[in-house]
């Protein structure tokens, strides 16, 4: 199963430009403290850890705790400094796992 | 009520005064029960306190630098916009290593933990998060000389995320 996700970056930048990501993905994010309608709690499942590399070096990362929204959004910054790609990861609980990759091009 | 019958005797003889201080002093008992059974799931400004010196360890921490934004009213607890930046030249010799973001009163004293590099450009980040009360978040920020600095800011929640969240 791949979750849904959306990423905004910007497609062009200038060598040296900060840019601003932004970066949403769909999950539960369930807590672990609701009482499903059996009276049992609902399991913990969310998203543990989220990392975001260009062209193979980090440059930011994460790691969520039980208190962030469902559909974690997250924005952050980095600088252009070549054309490559910037690749996104998510890894959380019950083996959940997704990566997506955004190119950009630097003038 | 159900009685039986030497129960009854004695209640005969007892006076509506009695009897209204044995009900008052058994519905107290059972409002601090639930009163302490909800208290012992959430965070409090102690653990919140314990948590942050987990993070921190023994270093002082210095009020300044970091800058929480988040709207002081909100009216729903189970996405609330929060935005950290702090106030650094991010170079290579000079940078912001890690913001954490802790809470008084969620049942865990932990938001979010994130990591920086001079290639981030920028010490900020912005997300969502639950919060389960009105309460105090705090943010520190780790730089890469080792210091550590602090923001805090107040929230008041009207309709609670988690706790009463039962489906």
């Amino acid at each position: 199963m791949t979750a849904r996700t959306l990423i905004n970056v910007p497609a062009k930048a200038r060598r040296g430009e900060i840019i601003e990501i932004k970066t949403l993905i769909a999950h539960p994010m369930e807590t672990g403290y609701r009482v499903g309608l059996n009276g049992a709690l609902i399991p913990r499942d969310i998203i543990t850890n989220f990392r975001c590399t260009y062209d193979g070096e980090e440059i930011f990362r994460a790691e969520f705790s039980r208190a962030i929204a469902a559909n974690p959004f997250l924005t952050f910054f980095a600088v252009a400094t070549k054309t490559g790609t910037i690749t996104f990861e998510w890894t959380g609980d019950n083996g959940f796992a997704a990566t997506e990759q955004a190119p950009i091009t630097v003038e | 009520m159900k009685q039986r019958p030497q129960d009854r005797t004695e209640q005969m003889g007892a006076t509506r005064r009695d009897f209204l201080e044995r009900t008052a002093c058994l519905a107290s008992g059972i409002a601090f029960m639930s009163v302490a059974a909800t208290r012992s799931s959430r965070a409090t400004p102690e653990t919140m306190t314990a948590a942050i010196r987990k993070t921190v360890g023994e270093a002082p921490i210095r009020k300044g630098k970091v800058m929480i934004d988040v709207p002081p009213l909100v009216e729903n607890g189970n996405t609330v916009p929060v935005s950290v930046s702090v106030d650094s030249p991010m170079t290579a010799s000079d940078y912001v290593k890690s913001i954490h973001l802790f809470n008084e009163k969620n049942p865990q004293p932990y938001l979010i933990d994130a990591y920086f590099s001079p290639r981030s450009g920028k010490a900020a980040l912005s997300t969502r998060i639950k919060l389960a009360d009105a309460q105090k978040i705090v943010a520190v920020a780790q730089l890469s000389d080792g210091s550590f600095w602090s923001d805090e800011a107040d929230v008041i929640v009207t309709i609670a995320a988690c706790v009463e969240d039962l489906q």
